[in-house]
This record gives structure tokens, C-alpha cells and sequence, in this order.
């Protein structure tokens, strides 16, 4: 297979590898002649949506990308901002999805070693992980089987390589049964000094190779090629989902951290999907120069591997860099004393072309600018459906006019139900930075006083999507999950700096899927613009249906905020602290039942729209509950979400392990249908607080908000005019951990 | 690391090394060593270093093992017993009240008999193990040194064991982690208390 011979026309494989006829025909004028095997291998992922974008880059340009705490943007392995002192957090959120859902346990811990690479390739130590999970609902083995492997995936990594998992969020619906999502966070620290940028520079620079060896994994679409050169029984030998090995990946960090520390590298990049192909192509197209590789060289693990199969691998810990070949010893003996491989694969030079050779053989010449920047970008052909796509969830409540039977039905539903037998499945402290757990406050709090030398800032983190929501209202169910991430952090006191995304849809050449896409991008670009905050980098996964239909489009938005002093959010939670401290609800939401929790346990169809969230009251209340948090005012706060009002009173009783008394005299005479929407009705922008009577009166000359009770003894009580409510913290408690029995 | 720093001069010993650097006490910390790919703490008891813990340990020299710590010392043979899966066969991370139950060793001189600290678990293999006779001789020696307040056994351990010792009482072991527990910020400061011991003997000394 020579690079100059005249290539058989690879029409039939490409349309196999997933490129139209059209794409087939352009790469092939990009070249100069038809595609050798090894040539279409690799542009049929460097032009597959995973690598190119190629139908939702022109709606990403919508999203703001600028703001006055962003160091690095969009296009970069990961992104950051300044939180002071000379530091620098990068964070991002990315998917694997479609691996968890072949194989969940490696799927999720893969997903977790793929994100902290991109974290430790920009030069910032990984800190925490937090996961956003989607399965089908758990009455089906399928979903929980899902569920206990993706869970244990990710604990077996981020346990084993020392990384705190801080929070995350897990939604049971239908709409993902074949489908799940499993989509994982990854914040780093810097000095930003150290924050490194992943293009290739400086002709004759040796690109080396390091860490793991290259196998048959992760080899998926490309052995279409497999078949049609060598013969069908070989297809067996390619496992497509890979293989984490979280020790090894924590001797790479580690070497690639001193290496950025003593700047013996000019530049590093991880391999993730794609492999070689897309980290080599990436990394050239960023300085503008070209690559000379040569498979031969590549330390393999099994010793028969095709030079495509090598270029396409997505074998894990590996990672790529651009040495000087004066500091090449140096590189050596750093990777040799944390026993990580370290090999010289090829060389930077300035043909723009991206060159294989295995041995002395040419076997692939590509431009780069081909590979990476001349995939076409398809227009969407949006179309809002002509009514509601999904069907109705199924019915597991009747209507009651129960107000405890109501509010314990939703508490032990499995959206809303304690995360706890989740979470403690994960080491939530370990580098001894966690302030805040999981489920004591709204948000992660990670101190940084270890790593700006005693100083007292602190950092927070939640992430945040509700597909069902979105579903309800592209639109406003994504602007809802922006602000409810803002909102999280505001309970703890946090001003957001920058987010990430992970855009989670089905099919894009569908229509009404373009139609989700396109209005969730636009909520998502105004609710950024209203806060003032950029994208600082994400990822998108489409093509997330099965024959059931489409996945609840879910766009999951992680964000990170800055605490000017720790201690004040270590004395903040979700959970009510004293008796007597009276209870608030700050904000002014305007809850509705459609779309809500209770509407969906009573199976009511999914409304095609969404209260239109204010978000200058929205925007007022996370202001004042901020300022308030920080003056060390409050003694809880806590954001109003899933199930409304009431649940979240149920709530802060759990977190504190304190009862509340709750009055309200004004609806004495309002009939239960009036009273509902209130009590368990969703809206964005209402939070339940406490604290003494003088700074609940404080906050009330911010923001409106208005006093419902005291907290106190070991009942939530509830009373208006002749309706009353009593439920124990104890009857709260057993519904609220209704999770436990799936991981028994 | 920032435990011990917090109370003396703390330096990281590399695994291939076997120079202790004059330490006066060892920490051996928990992490997965070698992802615990095969028995927790098999590979690492191998590693050069130990062999120097171990003869610092010989001579008397307090070791602290705290988690693959402990099972690493549990396979080296310097603490007696061993560490099995947790009864539910799940990592668990959860903070727990631990019981002081001999507060004269080097690690729990600044406790008080009978103290509960609190302190957090992070495991899957922390389910202490011994055969009868030996629990019994440990009992009757001293040796066991910590145990899970009533009602916290996070992982079915015999007798609520939580840390051991050897005889001669310088070394011991624990499952729970005092290194995340000597910050109030990160929610106890309990666990400093173990290495406000080793120092308060290493200045005495």
C-alpha cells in the first residue's frame, strides 16, 4: 500500500466509514487523487462529527467565548480561568456515551482517564470529577445494570488514580434506555505560567510518543477497512471499546507534570478519539507546520498491527509531545524514573502535510489543513415539530390530594432521591481540598489554600441538565439549566467564571432534533450573555438515538465559580442548622406543574413549553443570596429545583437532620388545585434560606422574599387555613433513600 | 504529606530508593499502589524501600500504615492479619467515628484512651481479618489499637477492628485515613491527633 501508487476507488468503504459520496469526492481533490486505505481511515474520523463539527459548529459560533476571567478558550484540550494568586483552573466535561452504553464499566472509567488527559495536556494538575449520568428508568435491568457499572467505572478510576469525584448528577427517563449518557467533568490547577497550548512548533522538534502501547482498541468503524483488506475473520481481533488503566495513566500525569514544570516540552497533546490521527493532525494544524510519523516505531501491543490500525488506535494513556532535541535526554530520564514509555515517532517539519511512513515506506500523505479545517459544515434544517415528539412518561402515581403522600412519593423517586449510595461509591476528598461534599451544599467547594500558600480563596463547581426539562421547551429548559448552575453556585457563595458544555442530542439530519439543537444553543447563548459568562470549551454528542426514538435532547452545562474566602463556605449548606432560625424562600419564581417531577410520576404528557424564566429577578435573587453568603449571614441555603418548594424544604431538613414548621396564612382559603403548582411546581430562581430573623430581614431589603416558618423538632409540618401536612424527618429520610436497594 | 507537615519536617521517600533520609517516624500512605491490579498491597511490599521500613521498623522506629499503607505493612508481615473485601464489595468513602482503644502507642499518645475521632474511611478491601487464636492474642496484648465506634463498622472487619498494632507496639496500621482529617475546613481535625503523637515522641526522643 503505497501513498504514490493509484489508489483502488475506496467509494463502497468510505460510505461504510460514514462519509457521503460527496465527502469521498473532496478529499480526493484535496489530495490530489483517491484515498489509500490508510488515508480514508483517517479523514473519515477527522470529518466524522466527533472530530469536525461538522453539524453543530456553525451554531457553536453563537456561544459567547469571551469574558474578563477566561485565560483559554474554546479549541485548546481544555479551557481556564484566573481565580488569582498567579493560579489558573481548566476545566471541561465531555462524553462517552456511546462506549458506556456497549460496555458501561470501561465505558465510564474511560470517559473519566480521557477527560483528566485533556486537564493534565494543557499543564494543570486534575483536582476533582464530578459526572452527569442518564439512564433509562429503573424498573428496567438493562438501566440498572448500566447504572452499578458506570458507576463502579468511574470510582475504579478516579479512586484509584487520586482524583476527588466532588458532585455530579444522575436523571432516570425513558427516552435513554438504549441510550445512556455518561458525560464527565475534569477541573485541573496551574500556575498559569504552565498552562500549555497543544500546537506543534519548531522544525526538526522530535514528536514522542508516551505511555501506553498501541493496541486494537478502540479500533470501531475503520475495521469496515479491516474487512474489505484482510478477510472478515479477522474483524474479531478489534475490540471497539477500550481498556483504562488508571495506574498507568497516573505515572503519565505525573511525568508530563514535571516535564511542563522543568519546560522540556514545546508542546503536548492527549490521544483521545481518533488517536494519532487526530492528535498529530491537531496539534500541526495549530502551528502551522507539518509531521513526519512513522508507525514503525509505535511501541505495540500486539505485533501484527496495519499502519491504519496504528493511526486510528484510541488505546488510552498515551499522550503526545514536541521535544527539542537538546532536551530529549533530559525527557528520557524524567519518563524513565516514573516508568512511563517514552518514544520518538517522528518529526515536526514544515510541509503542512501530514506524513506516515512505516519504516522507510510513504503509506499516507495528507495535507493538514485538509484533515482539520476543510471538513464541510453541513446547515441544520430545523423544523419545530407540530407537537410534543416524546411520549408520556408512565404513570407511577395517582393524583391525591395527599400533600404528604405527594411530597414522599417524590422524594423517593429516583430523580430526586438521595444520590448518596452514588456517591459514596467515590472518594470525594482525596488531595484534601473538599470543603463542601456531595449533597451538603448545592455545589462542590474545593479549597485552594494548599496551592496559593494559605491564602483563603476557594473555588465552587455543580453541574447541571435536565433532558426532560429541555424536552418540555428547548429554549427555556436550557436556559433553566444555566441559571440553575449559577443558582448552586450562589448558595455557596460563588461568582461563576466560565462554563463547559456537553451537548447530548439525537440524530442532527433530523429536523425537530435540529430544532432542539439550535433553540438550546440560542438559551444557552442568551442566559451566557445575560450572566456574563463564556463557554471556555465542551463537546457535543449527537446521534443519540435508537430504534425507540431520540434521547431527551440534554445539554450539560458544568461550571466554576470563585469563593473569596473558604471559611464562609464551610460554614454554608443546604441543610437547616438551628432550631428557631426562621425559614425563607428568597426570589420570585413562578412555579408551574408542566413539566415538572410530579407531573411526570403521574404520567402526564410532556407541555411543549416552559415558563419564560426573568432573568434580571432570577439574576437579583443569586445576587443577594451570594452577597449574603459571603457576609457569612446565613445559616442555609439552598436552591428550589426538582419537585419545587416542598421538596427542597424536605430537603434542608435531611441535610440538617432538623425538623420545620411552615405556615401560610395568606393561601388559608386557596382550594389544592391552587395551592399545588405552588408547593411542587418547578421554576428557576427561588431558593429556601435560614438564619436568624435579622438576616433574613437583611436579605429582604435586596431581594423579595418571604418568611414561611421556623426551623425546629423532628417533624415537617405544614399548615394552611385547614390543610395540614406532618411528616417526620425519619419518614422523610427512609423515602429519600430509596436509591439504596438498586446497589444492594 | 500535609499532615505530617503540619507537625514537623516532612519529606516523600521514592519507592526505589532505600534511604529513609533520617526520619524519626514512616508514614506509609494509602493510594492504589500498582492499581492494585493483583492483592492490595502485594507488589508494593516488594518495592526497595520497604525493605529499609522494615528494618527500621526492627529496630523499634514507629511506621504509621494507613490504608494500602496498612495492607501493604499486613503483607510485608510487619502487622499480623490481613485486609479482605468489604462485606458489601463496594469502594465506600464515608466519615466515621473511630475508637482509640490502646492510646499508648507512638501514634495515639496525644489521643485519650477511649477517644472517638472522627475520621473517613475510603476503601474496598478494609474488612480486617484474623483467625480466632490471633484476635484473641492481639486483645491480649494490646494491639488492637482502633476501632469502629458502635454502629460505624463501615466494612464487616472482625471485632469492629479498625487499626492494629505489631507486639512491640511501633507499628501500626489503620483502614480510616487522619490525613483527611486534620483540617476543620475539610471537616475534622481529629486525625492530627496520630501525628501530633509521632512528633511530640520524636522531640521527647
Amino acid at each position: 500500500m503505497s501513498a504514490e501508487a493509484t489508489s483502488p476507488d475506496l467509494r463502497e468503504e468510505a460510505r461504510a466509514l460514514g462519509l457521503t459520496d460527496s465527502e469521498y469526492d473532496l478529499i480526493a481533490q484535496k489530495i490530489g487523487r483517491p484515498p489509500n486505505g490508510l488515508e480514508l481511515a483517517v479523514f473519515s474520523l477527522m470529518w466524522s462529527e466527533h472530530c469536525a463539527y461538522k453539524h453543530s459548529k456553525k451554531l457553536l459560533r453563537r456561544l459567547p467565548v469571551e469574558g474578563p476571567h477566561l485565560l483559554m478558550g474554546p479549541g485548546e484540550n481544555a479551557g481556564a480561568v484566573d481565580v488569582g494568586d498567579g493560579l489558573a483552573i481548566a476545566f471541561k466535561v465531555e462524553s462517552h456515551n456511546h462506549p458506556s452504553a456497549v460496555e458501561p464499566f470501561q465505558g465510564a472509567a474511560t470517559g473519566v482517564g480521557g477527560i483528566m488527559r485533556d486537564i493534565f495536556a494543557v499543564g494543570a494538575r486534575p483536582i476533582a470529577v464530578l459526572d452527569s449520568l442518564r439512564f433509562g428508568e429503573l424498573d428496567s435491568s438493562r438501566s440498572r445494570y448500566l447504572l452499578d457499572g458506570a458507576v463502579s467505572g468511574i470510582g475504579h478510576y478516579g479512586n484509584s488514580i487520586g482524583v476527588a469525584t466532588v458532585g455530579g448528577e444522575v436523571y432516570f427517563e425513558g427516552p435513554y434506555e438504549q441510550n445512556c449518557l455518561v458525560n464527565a467533568m475534569c477541573l485541573g490547577i496551574a500556575p498559569q505560567e504552565r498552562l500549555t497550548r497543544s500546537a506543534a512548533a519548531g522544525l526538526g522538534n522530535h514528536l514522542v510518543l508516551m505511555g501506553a502501547r498501541t493496541g486494537r482498541d478502540g479500533i470501531g468503524g475503520a475495521s469496515v477497512l479491516a474487512s474489505a483488506e484482510f478477510g472478515d475473520d479477522d474483524a474479531d481481533k478489534r475490540p471497539t471499546v477500550q481498556i483504562g488503566d488508571p495506574f498507568e495513566e497516573k505515572k503519565v500525569m505525573e511525568a508530563c507534570l514535571e516535564l511542563l514544570d522543568r519546560e522540556l516540552l514545546a508542546s503536548l497533546q492527549d490521544l483521545g478519539a481518533a488517536g494519532l490521527s487526530s492528535s498529530s493532525s491537531e496539534m500541526a494544524s495549530g502551528g502551522k507546520v507539518g509531521l513526519d510519523i512513522d508507525v514503525a516505531k509505535v511501541p505495540l501491543r500486539e505485533a501484527d498491527m496495519e499502519p491504519f490500525e496504528i493511526m486510528v488506535s484510541e488505546s488510552q494513556e498515551r499522550m503526545l509531545a514536541v521535544v527539542e532535541p537538546e532536551r530529549l535526554a533530559e525527557v528520557e530520564a524524567v519518563c524513565e524514573r516514573w516508568e512511563v514509555r517514552c518514544t520518538v515517532i517522528g518529526s515536526v517539519t514544515d510541509t503542512r502535510h501530514l506524513r506516515v511512513f512505516s519504516g522507510d515506506e510513504l503509506v499516507g500523505d495528507m495535507p493538514v489543513d485538509a484533515l482539520v479545517d476543510d471538513c464541510p459544515l453541513y446547515d441544520l434544517a430545523p423544523e419545530e415539530p407540530a407537537e410534543q415528539i416524546y411520549p408520556a412518561p408512565k404513570r407511577t402515581l395517582e393524583p391525591s390530594e395527599d400533600l404528604a403522600e405527594n411530597l414522599l412519593a417524590l422524594l423517593g423517586s429516583s430523580n430526586i432521591a438521595s444520590r448518596r449510595p452514588l456517591f459514596e461509591q467515590y472518594d470525594c476528598m482525596v488531595q484534601s481540598r473538599t470543603v463542601r461534599r456531595p449533597e451538603a451544599a448545592d455545589a462542590a467547594v474545593l479549597q485552594l489554600a494548599h496551592d496559593t500558600g494559605g491564602g483563603s480563596t476557594a473555588i465552587a463547581v455543580s453541574i447541571d441538565g435536565n433532558g426532560r426539562r429541555v424536552a418540555c421547551d428547548p429554549y427555556w429548559g436550557t436556559v433553566e439549566a444555566v441559571l440553575e448552575c449559577a443558582s448552586n453556585l450562589a448558595c455557596v457563595g460563588a461568582e461563576p467564571l466560565g462554563l463547559t458544555n456537553c451537548l447530548n442530542f439525537g440524530n442532527p439530519e433530523r429536523p425537530h432534533i435540529a430544532w432542539q439543537l439550535s433553540q438550546s444553543v440560542d438559551g444557552m447563548t442568551a442566559a451566557l450573555n445575560e450572566l456574563g459568562v463564556p463557554v471556555v470549551g465542551g463537546n457535543v454528542s449527537l446521534y443519540n438515538q435508537s430504534g425507540d426514538g431520540p434521547i431527551y435532547p440534554t445539554p450539560v452545562v458544568g461550571m466554576v465559580g470563585l469563593i473569596p474566602e473558604a471559611e464562609r463556605a464551610a460554614a454554608i449548606g443546604l441543610g437547616f442548622r438551628e432550631e428557631g432560625h426562621v425559614i425563607a424562600m428568597c426570589g420570585t419564581p413562578q412555579p408551574s406543574l408542566a413539566g415538572s417531577e410530579l407531573a411526570k410520576l403521574r404520567g402526564e404528557p410532556l407541555p411543549t413549553a416552559l415558563p419564560q424564566a426573568d432573568f434580571a429577578a432570577v439574576m437579583q435573587a443569586q445576587d443577594a443570596v451570594r452577597d449574603a453568603v459571603r457576609a457569612g449571614d446565613l445559616a442555609s441555603a439552598h436552591d428550589i429545583a426538582e419537585g419545587g418548594f416542598l421538596v427542597a424544604i424536605a430537603e434542608c431538613c435531611l441535610a440538617g437532620g432538623i425538623g420545620a414548621k411552615l405556615e401560610f396564612p395568606d393561601s388559608a382559603d386557596a382550594s389544592y388545585a391552587d395551592l399545588e403548582p405552588y408547593l411542587f411546581g418547578e421554576a428557576v430562581g427561588g431558593f429556601i434560606v435560614s438564619g436568624t430573623r435579622e438576616a433574613i430581614e437583611r436579605l429582604a431589603q435586596r431581594v423579595p422574599t418571604d418568611v414561611f416558618g421556623a426551623v425546629g423538632g423532628q417533624m415537617l409540618e405544614l399548615a394552611t387555613g385547614e390543610r395540614t401536612a406532618r411528616v417526620s424527618t425519619a419518614q422523610l429520610r427512609s423515602a429519600s433513600a430509596a436509591l439504596a436497594s438498586v446497589f444492594a | 504529606m500535609l499532615a505530617c507537615e503540619q507537625q514537623g519536617e516532612a519529606e516523600i521517600l521514592w519507592h526505589g530508593d532505600r534511604d529513609l533520609k533520617g526520619a524519626d517516624a514512616i508514614v506509609v500512605p494509602g493510594g492504589f499502589s500498582y492499581g492494585d491490579y493483583l492483592r492490595v498491597g502485594a507488589i508494593a511490599q516488594f518495592s526497595p524501600v520497604m525493605d529499609a521500613v522494615a528494618e527500621f521498623a526492627r529496630d523499634g522506629g514507629p511506621v504509621l500504615g494507613i490504608c494500602n499503607g496498612f495492607q501493604v505493612l499486613c503483607e510485608a508481615g510487619l502487622l499480623p492479619g490481613a485486609l479482605l473485601p468489604n462485606t458489601e464489595l463496594r469502594f465506600l468513602c464515608r466519615q466515621v467515628d473511630v475508637e482509640v482503644v490502646n492510646a499508648d502507642t507512638p501514634f495515639t499518645s496525644s489521643c485519650g484512651q477511649g477517644q472517638v475521632l472522627s475520621i473517613p474511611v475510603k476503601h474496598t478491601t478494609g474488612r480486617y481479618y484474623a483467625p480466632d487464636d490471633t484476635l484473641a492474642e492481639l486483645e491480649a496484648n494490646g494491639q488492637i489499637v482502633f476501632r469502629y465506634a458502635e454502629g460505624w463498622n463501615p466494612n464487616g472487619s472482625a471485632r469492629d477492628i479498625a487499626g492494629v498494632s505489631n507486639q512491640a507496639g511501633n507499628v501500626v496500621g489503620l483502614m480510616p485515613h487522619p490525613e483527611h482529617a486534620v483540617d476543620p475546613l475539610t471537616g475534622s481535625a481529629d486525625g492530627a491527633l496520630l501525628f501530633a503523637s509521632a512528633a511530640a515522641r520524636a522531640v521527647a526522643a
